[in-house]
């Protein structure tokens, strides 16, 4: 049955050595009164039968080929190299326990030590842990950091951060009992941290510098939640200054997949090492000298100090981390500003095709975007309708969150969006059939 | 050096991988002063030195594709590879969430699935599906149970957490903002319960408890215990990590527990891919419900859709649906194994369990009585004589072909040797398990000094883990870089 493996000759031999007629002899500590007739559950079937009842599921899912989804809003679809895959479904990697027991891990380990270096190198930062969650969850941790760091109980949300990051960080507030505070005139000495993100929700480049400038100004923390793509191009925080940098890094060679498991990362200045919430791999040394990786800084964590700890995080997103890794040594510095270069020409391209429609504008003249950016279409949500009625997953719709901005539609453009799907997108537009 | 690191295999003169041209023109810019100068310094490799470094990285691990994890408390069971076919479903895996519903009837349908499915192993009304972790999971479950107090105008800032738990229990706690107050355990190993009824009172929120608990051991109690903190006016949260031994057996919900998290990691058998990802779902009792995170899955007339319209919910705790192709493991899982088979798979980690506590008895001391349930917890303090501590047992079974078993934990055992079979793991493996269990402590009697230098036969020895806190490197610098 199943992924059972005794026969019932081995369950009778272990029942012997234990010395006990059968299992329910050795369930005696559950009162009778909580033992339940059965499971109401379909019985087990077959592999066979299994997936095809989830292939008929996901065939109930609509699929857009990559290079017609020009949908973003912090998921996006860009190239993912063969290699990545062919790394992450090693069953060496993805079926290793967390590497506690260095000795047996040193595979895990030194890819997780390769990633921190990685992203430290791509933030500019001193030091970056083995991963979060999602890029939510990391803009939460980070408010949590500079709150204990400063002593202070607000912080600042300048600009558009993600809406749903923003919903978690309030989540997260109100357990610990801080407070959320919109807009960069909010800033004051009161303040722990300065929260914003660069590009924005709707793609457009903020002056993420005179941020963090204002941010110290009121001796709080700079937060540079950032997009790990755009950091080919764009001065990375630690250039700038910012305390500490998080992010999404989903586009690192994970699909969208619905919205998980992706990748949440954090990195800050060393000063701050101490307060950084999850794993830490370092390099060490065995008795023959010969250099190892282990987990290290163990007290800042949850199994050591407990209600202490920095964080409750344990269980993080490491065969994330290794997808990523992979992904940034497959691209390397060149790849990397290759896959930027082409998805910043292609955006902008796209957007002066789309915005000399009739109908159709740029929702903020003038402002410098990268790879997303938001137009004002008029019928947006009916258009959109017909255009994934045309297999075209177009843009994303931001009423649901700014309700003056119901006309507003953001678009992406990557390397996947070739310039044949770029004129698919334009001409169904442009002749009426969306 | 056993694999040197990606950064020192790189060479500066490989030109990067080929990538189409742009095809289409812009003039556009970046302004000046936000313009990377530097190009971020990441290695430069072909694909096959790349695929070669990490097919050695590979060769360094130890994974349950290989052989056992005794673990305790971490439920490492057999991953099946139908679950990894299932997630990689282009139909799953290529799903953005931002799609329309209607476009993803059937991940709703399957998260839809998955929620009862879960709810009717454990016992209770509704599941969110969106925390990443167990951790997670539980700081979720504590924060739905803080809104339902500051909904009722109560002032209740005490949790209880059994000194017996997991370190996870009192950090989400604090997480929370609450006051830990801590429980002690009884000389059988169970939760004290006159020392459990003095501390509870009008503050306290919840009691956060482990059944089994993390010796293994059931809480006969437990009815009582609910009924305590019931008329205190507390919930009751229970911390799913040893679920593997009650499926079909019996429920949370059943013993009066309000809020469950689960591990899919764990007892659903999606992989742990070194250190996750997971997914750690809450569910909880009706009048819990409202609290859960949005948006939640509703089935209605014209198929499914994601509700947001949740006016009490805690908000949000992470983004988009959660750790989806988690989900879809965890799911296929359920549907192979069916009622029938979780039941099964519980009564066999329960029987491997008491099996192996049978032989380990007769080596090492197993401080309290049996029967256990899924796990059970050793204590090494008998070798101490010889200079051994629990460590040198851990490396002991590392240098025998096996992992370590969880140790140090639970605390309240000294030289805790905790473990945890599951039911995948067959007769002869655990035989064989056990013959290295006698050999180790054999050695630990005859010559405590070569055991002291064991692993000596694995990648690296023992690492000098005090020297490496002392002054951490945390990553790669180039020679000669900036510091």
């Amino acid at each position: 049955m199943g992924y059972l493996v005794h026969s019932d000759v081995d369950r009778a031999l272990m029942l012997e050595r234990i010395g006990v007629p059968s299992v329910d002899a050795l369930l005696r500590d559950v009162p009778s009164s909580l033992r339940l007739p059965r499971l109401n559950l379909d019985r087990g079937i077959s592999e066979l039968e299994t997936l095809n009842h989830l292939r008929s599921l996901a065939g109930q899912n609509r699929v857009f080929p990559d290079r017609m989804c020009f949908r973003g809003g912090g998921v996006y679809r860009r190239f993912i190299p063969a290699a990545v895959a062919a790394v992450t479904s090693k069953p060496e990697f993805y079926t290793a326990y967390t590497p506690y027991q260095p000795e047996a891990s040193q595979g895990t380990l030194q890819a997780i030590f390769e990633f921190q270096t990685l992203i430290a190198q791509l933030t500019g930062m001193d030091v970056s842990n083995a991963s979060l969650y999602d890029g939510a969850t990391a803009v939460a941790e980070a408010a949590m950091m500079a709150t204990v760091q400063t002593g202070r109980h607000e912080v600042v949300v300048a600009g558009r951060l993600h809406p749903e990051y923003g919903e978690v960080l309030r989540t997260y507030a109100a357990g610990r009992g801080f407070v959320v505070l919109e807009g960069e005139e909010s800033i004051s000495t009161t303040t722990a941290a300065v929260i914003f993100q660069q590009p924005d929700f709707f793609g457009l480049l903020i002056d993420a510098p005179d941020l963090t400038r204002r941010a110290h100004e009121a001796a709080a923390l700079a937060i540079a939640c950032v997009d790990p793509i755009s950091l080919a191009l764009l001065a990375p925080p630690g250039e700038y200054g910012a305390d500490i940098a998080v992010g999404e890094g989903q586009q690192l060679g994970m699909s969208p997949s619905f919205g998980g498991p992706h990748l949440g990362f954090i990195a800050c200045r060393s000063e701050l090492l101490r307060r950084l919430p999850g794993r830490l791999v370092g390099q060490g040394h065995d008795d023959a000298g010969r250099r190892g990786f282990t987990l290290t800084l163990t007290a800042r964590e949850q199994h050591i100090r407990r209600e202490k700890a920095t964080s409750n995080i344990c269980t993080n997103h490491s065969l994330c981390a290794l997808a990523a890794s992979v992904y940034l040594t497959y691209m390397g510095p060149e790849g990397l500003r290759q896959v930027a270069e082409i998805s910043f020409v292609r955006a902008h391209f796209l957007a002066e095709r789309l915005a000399s429609l009739p109908g159709i504008e740029m929702a903020f003249p003038g402002a410098d975007f990268l790879f997303e950016f938001p137009l004002r279409i008029e019928n947006g949500g009916d258009r959109l309708q017909r255009l994934s009625g045309l297999g075209i997953l177009a843009g994303l719709q931001v009423g649901r969150w700014y309700p003056e901005l119901r006309d507003v539609v953001t678009f992406c453009c990557t390397e996947v969006n070739d310039p044949g799907a770029i004129d698919e997108l334009v001409a169904a537009i442009g002749d009426g059939r969306a | 050096m056993i694999e040197s690191l990606s950064f020192e295999l790189s060479r500066p003169d490989f030109p990067g991988p080929r990538l189409p041209p742009a095809g289409v023109d812009s003039d556009a810019t970046i302004p000046a002063h936000l313009v990377r100068h530097t190009a971020p310094d990441l290695p430069r490799l072909s694909e096959p030195e790349i695929m070669r470094h990490y097919g050695r990285l590979a060769s360094l691990n130890y994974s349950i594709s290989e052989n056992f994890y005794p673990l305790g408390s971490c439920t490492m069971k057999y991953n099946p590879v139908a679950n990894e076919t299932a997630a990689a479903l282009e139909g799953f895996a290529s799903l953005h969430p931002y799609q329309e519903d209607e476009t993803v009837q059937g991940a709703l349908e399957l998260m839809w699935r998955l929620e009862k499915a879960l709810c009717e192993i454990v016992g209770v009304d509704r599941a969110t599906l969106q925390p990443a972790a167990g951790a997670h999971g539980e700081w979720t479950a504590l924060r739905v149970i803080q809104a339902y107090h500051r909904d009722r105008n109560e002032i209740r800032d005490v949790v209880i957490v059994p000194d017996s738990a997991h370190g996870t229990n009192p950090a989400s706690a604090a997480l929370c903002g609450f006051k830990v107050v801590e429980v002690r355990s009884a000389p059988d190993g169970r939760v004290d319960v006159s020392d459990l009824e003095s501390k509870l009172s009008g503050r306290v929120a919840a009691l956060m408890l482990t059944n089994p608990n993390t010796l293994g051991l059931f809480e006969r109690d437990i009815l009582k215990m609910a009924d305590l903190v019931h008329r205190a006016g507390g919930k009751l949260y229970y911390d799913g990590a040893n679920l593997n031994a009650l499926m079909g057996i019996c429920r949370p919900g059943d013993m009066g527990f309000d809020a469950v998290h689960l591990n899919l990691h764990k007892t659903f058998t999606s992989p742990h891919g070194g250190g996750g990802p997971g997914a750690g779902p809450v569910a909880v009792k009706a009048e819990l419900a409202p609290y859960l995170p949005r948006p939640m899955v509703q089935r209605t007339e014209s198929g499914f859709r994601l509700d947001h319209d949740r006016p009490h919910s805690i908000g949000r705790v992470r983004s988009f649906a959660g750790n989806f192709l988690v989900l879809v493991r965890a799911y296929t899982y359920i549907v192979a194994m069916g009622g029938d088979g979780l039941t099964q798979a519980s009564l066999d980690a329960v029987l491997a369990a008491n099996y192996l506590r049978t032989l380990v008895d007769e080596v090492l001391e197993v401080p309290h009585p049996g029967p256990c349930m899924h796990e059970f917890v050793a204590s090494a303090r008998g070798l101490g004589e010889n200079g051994v501590r629990a460590l040198d047992v851990a490396k002991g079974f590392l240098q025998r072909g096996f992992y370590a078993p969880t140790v140090y934990f639970p605390l309240i055992v000294p030289e805790a040797v905790m473990i945890e079979p599951t039911e995948t793991e067959s007769k002869s493996t655990l035989d064989a398990f056990m013959a290295a269990l006698v050999e180790v402590v054999a050695l630990a009697r005859s010559d405590p000094e070569q055991l002291h230098q064991e692993p000596n036969n694995l990648p690296i020895g023992r690492l000098d883990e005090v020297a490496a806190a002392r002054q951490p490197i945390l990553r790669w610098r180039r020679v000669g870089g900036p510091d």
